[in-house]
């Protein structure tokens, strides 16, 4: 397995809610084992990227593949199979408020694996375990705080040891220690079950401590103005904007923007 | 599924000396796989008292989170009963999973008092639990008249966009439901006298029971039930979602009374709103008598007189009085529910349910009392 093997390919995809376009002619390849980052201004369609990947929204035109299969093309077992090869947290953590955690972080492993009661117990306690909430089996979401619901939400993502983590902004909300502690633990994650890691952040903090390949969206002209490793970019990108967004904002001194 | 042979996951147990007992994983370890659950082989090495235990990795061959969740429960098992854990020969991988998983020690959830079947019986929790909720409607009574008060001063923050928008939700566009439920109840009442007044030949008194029922009774509640079902509802979904997404806490941060900006336009929208739409159910009313009426040989223009006859101002007054209180109970239940739903969103469905009980409830109950204080007033 060569670690530069293509794992999703986008191939001129087109965004596009009814007749407005949020983002055209995206190409790029993210490869198996990648920590790939979507990033952009705010409002520039990034989550929007994210949902067409993980195949809730149509791409208007275009097609992604993942292993060369498309996901849009292919028929109901096929997304069956490719769907329990991803794991996802949402922004919001996207637990299930009506369940507890251990029945949250079940659930997948209920829903695809013919498992008993106990054994889905053990898979759920060493889950919760590896998110630093051993012991929270029988809290609801609402009785924990948000860092630890997003934690959560990735011991859901994790229950099926996915060949893809997609991460919606997961530092968001979150204090500068807690979201360092979830980059190791992506990247901990990453390394020991050998996921390809696709994440939507624009932390900067988080883009160069983990990220290797990354794709810049731009809200203006409505496409993707540059992609790669974005600390070369940071340094070499022929786009001004994606240089100083990878500055913040540098080098005008702060405070003089309005 | 591969090419690579399977072999199930097991495990053996060997009591070596030194109170060492040696456990042998061997086999795949993976979900698919069906690895024993941890449970079951804990008891095993429960029966065989040991001061260490010694796990091997060495047969291991395939493995996935199966594994390291297995090592996790033999940690804990072992940190409960103060036995030693070694873990040797695990897969490149599975060892550092493990630290991971035992870098944080496991949350001890306090303690919780569990509460009896007998305190769960107990009529004085039953009683204090009702006078609470008692309180807390009074309480929210008299928020809203504070507020009704402000707003005739001319000093509630109440927008008058939001007055018109709930008033356009609940007025206009309940038009085609009313219309259904109502005709089809004028259509039942005329049915219902028909088949009696026909006994003693009787039928043209059906426009008397059909006019006199719509005006007095069935317009007021049929649009009453119709709008705790369509109205009452939404506004606790309404309310209750902005509390889980904090919208309500912002408003009440800004300086605004939410009683002032969210409940009072609803409830007066509903409140000038309602004895309209009784208004147009009772003619949609009386006409689906009509017609009914008319498959009994009443022709309209004998339906007409008939009703001209028994047509008084009370009748008409006592509907609209009805429906005006009807208004007033259908938003403050489904207001009430909703600024006083829980922050998730099983809760906002618990608000909706709590708003269409209860204001069913309150309708009945009032429609009672009303009826019988007109009886004994004579009108």
């Amino acid at each position: 397995m060569s670690p530069r093997e293509t794992h999703i390919e986008v191939r001129d995809l087109t965004m596009a809610y009814g007749s407005r376009v949020i983002q055209r002619d995206l190409s790029f390849d993210v490869h198996r084992g990648d920590v790939f980052i979507i990033m952009g201004g705010s409002g520039c369609g990034k989550s929007t990227l994210l949902k067409h990947m993980i195949g809730l929204f149509p791409p208007a035109a275009g097609d992604i593949l993942f292993e060369g299969v498309s996901f849009q093309q292919a028929d109901d077992e096929a997304r069956f199979r490719m769907r329990r090869s991803w794991g996802i947290t949402y922004q919001t953590g996207g637990l299930f408020s009506a369940m507890t955690l251990a029945q949250n972080v079940g659930l997948p492993l209920q829903q695809y694996t013919d498992l008993s009661p106990a054994e889905i117990e053990d898979v759920v306690a060493y889950k919760l375990a590896l998110v630093g909430l051993g012991g929270y089996q029988d809290y609801y979401p609402s009785e924990i705080s948000g860092g630890m619901q997003k934690r959560a939400g990735l011991a859901r993502a994790i229950a099926l040891d996915p060949e893809i983590l997609f991460f919606d902004e997961p530092s968001a909300g979150l204090d500068p220690i807690s979201s360092q502690l979830l980059d190791e633990l992506i990247l901990q994650m990453q390394e020991s079950l050998g996921a390809t890691v696709v994440i939507v952040t624009h932390e900067l903090a988080s883009i160069f401590a983990i990220a290797n390949n990354s794709v810049f969206l731009d809200a203006e002209t409505r496409t993707m103005i540059d992609y790669g490793d974005p600390r070369i970019l940071r340094e070499h990108s022929a786009q001004e904007k994606v240089r100083r967004f990878l500055c913040r904002g540098a080098p005008e001194p702060a405070g003089t923007r309005v | 599924m591969s090419a690579v042979t399977s072999s199930p996951a097991s495990y053996a147990l060997v009591p070596e000396q030194d109170g060492l007992l040696r456990l042998d994983l061997l086999g795949d370890w993976t979900l698919a796989a069906g690895p024993p659950a941890s449970a079951a082989v804990l008891d095993e090495v429960r029966a065989q008292p040991a001061e260490c235990l010694r796990l091997s990795g060495a047969g291991v061959k395939q493995w996935d989170s199966a594994l390291p969740a297995f090592l996790l429960q033999c940690h804990e098992f072992c940190r409960r009963n103060g036995m030693q854990f070694e873990a040797l020969d695990l897969p490149d991988g599975a060892g550092r999973l493990l630290a991971l998983a035992t870098e944080v020690e496991g949350h001890q959830r306090p303690e919780v008092p569990a509460g009896t079947l007998l305190q769960a019986l107990d009529p004085r929790a039953g009683l204090r639990r009702l006078t609470d909720a008692l309180q807390d409607n009074l309480a929210f009574i008299g928020d809203v008249t504070l507020a009704f008060g402000r707003y005739l001063l001319g000093r509630a923050n109440t927008r008058r966009e939001d007055l018109l928008n709930f008033i356009y939700q609940a007025g206009p566009s309940a038009f085609g439901i009313i219309t259904l439920t109502s005709f089809l109840v004028g259509m039942i009442l005329a049915y219902l006298g028909a088949a009696q007044l026909a006994q003693f030949g009787a039928q043209i008194y059906v426009a008397d029971l059909v006019t006199v029922g719509m005006l007095r009774e069935m317009g007021a509640l049929m649009v009453a039930v119709v709008m705790a079902g369509r109205t009452g509802a939404a506004y606790a979904a309404q309310l209750g979602t902005m509390q889980t997404r904090e919208e309500i806490d912002a408003i009440v941060t800004l300086g605004i009374s939410p009683v002032e900006f969210l409940v009072l336009p609803r409830m007066l929208a509903l409140v000038l709103v309602m004895p309209l739409l009784v208004v147009y159910a009772n003619v949609i009313g009386i006409l689906g008598g009509a017609l009914v009426a008319a498959g009994m040989n009443v022709s309209l223009i004998q339906f007409l007189q008939q009703m001209q006859q028994v047509l008084a101002f009370d009748h008409l007054g006592v509907g609209l009085l009805k429906s005006v209180f009807f208004g007033l109970l259908i938003a403050l239940a489904g207001c009430r529910a909703g600024m006083r739903c829980g922050r998730s969103s099983a809760a906002v469905g618990q608000a909706a349910t709590a708003a269409v009980v209860t204001s069913i409830v309150y309708l009945i109950v009032a429609d009672a009392t009303f009826n019988i204080l007109f009886q004994e007033l004579g009108i």
